[in-house]
């Protein structure tokens, strides 16, 4: 037996690693947090040109930046670090060793060669097309052929996690049924096939086309699978980030769902209706009937809606109960003002699922509304919106992720612990003004993808009012201040990587644990347990909710209705 | 049978076990709340006056490109004088068709061909398509935004129903000069004397 060597054991957690996952895992977040940095400072630039009172770059730059802005954070950096994460989640958990480590690096190099391919055509002006690269627009053939190679890579990695599953089953590496966190990345990784697979089928066209092989890609039939992938990319770091949430509110509380039923069928929801989301991206285009609009936008009638408003209970209600059993249960909201704020780990974990919630899914459910998505459609709004999405949400839970992961792979104490802390609020806090403001400044009409809204230059003059360059000077000032967190992580990661190898003590607590708070505040006398609801605090949070999203929901109605008759 | 969302469940029947109260009733608020929305996006195509599905044409370029030219041909508004209106160094025609009638817009890199001019309360079919790239229409201030594609013919009836000069701005990027991409309507009411000034602007809105 080589078991010895091929599996290692965290003295700390005693979490048991299968070594090449260790490497992987590595390996991915680190390629992961290089595109983050350039993604980072390309996506400054933008912001810089962006804010009326400075305007930095010259408009041919802008372009280029914001091209390689949305493909180095939106793309490489967000799936990078998601399969370098889902392979822990689909072994570790359950006891496995991973299916084919050879092929997860060939994977890996396939991902980082393809993805540095696409970047370096983007930055040297030949594929200054946006992330979406709409056709009739033209880029280098090698910019697509390096998103192709990406895609092939990752629909690889998806194969390998489900592979790993399946022999972890056959061989019963664990009792029972698989846990919470697996079930997640199992649903990321179906998720996964179908995206990447619309890549390949959208994207190798268009490759042949711009090499003039073929002589037309249909740009209507081009944005309705270009969607199937670029939407459903999205799809895949919503599960996984909800896998995160359940995941650190397990090691930080001993967490569990409320109902494993509840939250796996959230899960399967996903899995059926969430694909219907590309066809979002379509609802102001001309090409498709009032039919399919409907069962489109609707998620074949709000069923992925429904499953992510269940996790929006069930997380915050996961750690509610298991902070409730460790003694903090007076009142409504005890555990959630006596939870580990100063714990960068938890921190990111809740600002996360607060701003995913209430900046990203709010406003996402109302503007893939049909007749809303006209009067957003294309404007600063959208970037408000994935902002709250993919960067307040997603990029926030991987953060928190990376605090808790990367000192027990590495085996270091993590570097510069005040600064994680303070990076989680600082980008926290900066993305949600960018996103509430960018909404704001969308809602008056500001253009997205657009270097000059005074329109200096154009034959027919144009100015917005006074609020605009304000709502956007504010939007971009917050990405100052996330710039500023995202930095500080990366100095805390890059710290972290080069530090001192420990034996033990590497994945050291970052705060007070919660049962020690709780035998302080009431020294360990336990509060009677009333018939009334388990949850009550995580109730009224979801309800408030959805009292905003209702709202919210009105309000664009009442606007819509007073604009011209679109018939 | 401790356990967490990162360990089996050790107990087999986890599927049998009921959902909490907690759970119940955020699930049947929830999905009404979705049904709510269902029934308001539904209803809205029915009994609403704001709704972009319309309909669509595949055309080609060439032949919505002569449309356009044939409607500013017998369209395009002259002065007093007899000259023909248009304005801007490029002299973007200004054109009106009458109404009930179709108003061909032609985008294209980096002009929106013609500046419509439309009476306040009348209804237009406009065609909206682009001439080379992808592009967005977005008319303002009321910030209405439909995507414009080559090869598309995008079929909209447009009622207005407030007078004053609106501006088109692009919202797709379409190439380097994507930001050059401006353009006008008014919305005018000869009935009531709300009228083209000749100046870039209309009588009695002070703009």
């Amino acid at each position: 037996m080589k078991s010895l060597q091929e599996y290692f054991t965290c003295p700390d957690t005693g979490l048991k690693f299968h070594q090449p996952v260790i490497a992987l895992a590595k390996a991915n977040i680190i390629a992961a947090v290089v595109y983050l940095l350039a993604g980072g400072l390309l996506g400054i630039g933008v912001a810089l040109t962006r804010w009326p009172a400075i305007h930095l770059l010259p408009s041919e730059y802008f372009y280029i930046f914001l091209t390689g802005h949305g493909a180095a954070v939106l793309l490489f950096w967000i799936h990078l670090f998601s399969c370098g994460i889902a392979y822990f989640f689909c072994t570790t958990p359950i006891n496995a060793r991973l299916a084919t480590p050879k092929l997860a690096w060939v994977c890996f190099w396939m991902m980082v060669i393809g993805s540095a391919i696409a970047t370096v055509m983007v930055l040297t002006g030949q594929a200054t097309v946006m992330f979406s690269a709409y056709p009739p627009l033209k880029a280098h053939p090698l910019f697509y052929l390096g998103v192709i190679l990406f895609a092939v890579g990752a629909v690889g990695t998806n194969f390998i996690i489900l592979a790993t599953i399946m022999k972890a089953r056959s061989e019963k590496t664990y009792k029972g049924s698989m846990p919470l966190a697996t079930f997640g990345v199992m649903t990321y990784a179906i998720i996964g096939i179908f995206t990447w697979v619309s890549g390949a089928i959208i994207m190798i066209p268009t490759w042949l086309w711009s090499m003039d092989l073929i002589s037309n890609i249909d740009p209507q039939m081009y944005r309705l699978i270009f969607w199937g992938l670029a939407h459903s990319t999205q799809q895949m770091n919503i599960v996984i980030m909800i896998t995160i949430w359940y995941t650190l509110a397990a090691v930080l509380f001993g967490a569990r769902p409320l109902s494993e039923k509840v939250s796996r069928t959230a899960f399967v929801l996903y899995l059926f209706a969430l694909q219907f989301g590309s066809a979002h991206h379509l609802l102001s285009d001309p090409g498709t009937s009032f039919a399919f609009r409907t069962f489109t936008t609707s998620y074949a009638a709000y069923l992925a809606v429904l499953g992510s408003l269940l996790h929006g209970l069930t997380v915050p209600g996961s750690i509610e109960l298991a902070q409730r059993r460790l003694g903090l249960s007076h009142g409504l909201f005890e555990w959630l003002r006596k939870a580990p704020w100063a714990n960068p780990i938890f921190s990111g974990l809740f600002l996360s699922l607060v701003i995913f919630g209430f900046l990203g899914g709010i406003t996402g459910v109302t503007m893939s509304n049909q007749q809303i998505n006209m009067i957003i459609h294309n404007t600063m709004y959208v970037p408000g919106h994935f902002h709250g999405t993919v960067a307040g949400g997603t990029t926030l839970a991987f953060f928190a992720f990376s605090y808790w992961l990367v000192p027990i792979i590495t085996r270091r104490k993590l570097a510069y612990p005040k600064l994680a802390q303070y990076s989680i609020y600082l980008f926290g806090l900066g993305m949600a003004t960018f996103s509430l403001f960018a909404m704001a400044a969308g809602h008056l009409g500001v253009p997205r993808r657009h270097w000059d809204i005074t329109f200096a230059d154009a034959v027919l003059p144009f100015q917005f009012p006074g609020t605009v360059q304000l709502l956007m000077g504010i939007a971009e000032a917050g990405v100052m201040v996330s710039g500023i967190g995202a930095l500080f992580y990366l100095l805390s990661m890059f710290g972290t990587f080069v530090g001192k190898v420990v034996e033990k003590g590497a994945a050291q607590p970052l705060a007070e644990p919660a049962g020690v708070v709780a035998a302080r505040m009431h020294g360990g006398t336990e509060p009677a347990h009333g018939k009334g609801l388990e949850v009550p605090g995580s109730l009224i949070l979801a309800m408030v909710l959805l009292i905003f999203l209702a709202v919210y929901y009105y309000a664009q109605y009442k606007y819509l209705g007073t604009i011209w008759t679109i018939r | 049978m401790s356990y967490t969302s990162l360990q089996p469940i050790p107990q087999r029947h986890w599927w049998k076990l009921p959902a909490g109260r907690d759970e119940a009733i955020w699930i049947t608020a929830a999905y009404g709340w979705c049904l709510v929305m269902l029934v308001v996006m539904v209803g809205w195509y029915f009994f609403g006056n704001q709704n972009q599905a319309g309909e669509a044409f595949r055309v080609t370029i060439d032949g919505f490109s002569n449309k356009v030219d044939e409607m500013i041909e017998e369209h395009q508004l002259k002065d007093t004088s007899g000259t023909l209106m248009s304005e801007g160094e490029t002299e973007v025609p200004l054109v009106k068709v009458p109404p009930g009638s179709d108003y061909y817009m032609g985008a294209h890199q980096y002009s929106w061909g013609s500046i419509p001019v439309l009476e306040l309360g009348q209804t237009y079919v406009f065609h909206l398509s682009s001439l080379d790239v992808d592009h967005g229409f977005s008319l303002l201030p009321i910030v209405l935004n439909l995507q414009l594609i080559p090869g598309y013919d995008y079929v909209l009836r447009f009622t207005p129903n407030k007078t004053g000069v609106y501006q088109i701005t692009c919202n797709e990027y379409c190439g380097l000069g994507h930001h050059l991409m401006a353009g006008k309507l008014y919305v005018i009411d000869t009935a009531k004397n709300v009228i083209l000034d000749g100046k870039g602007g209309i009588t009695g809105m002070g703009s």
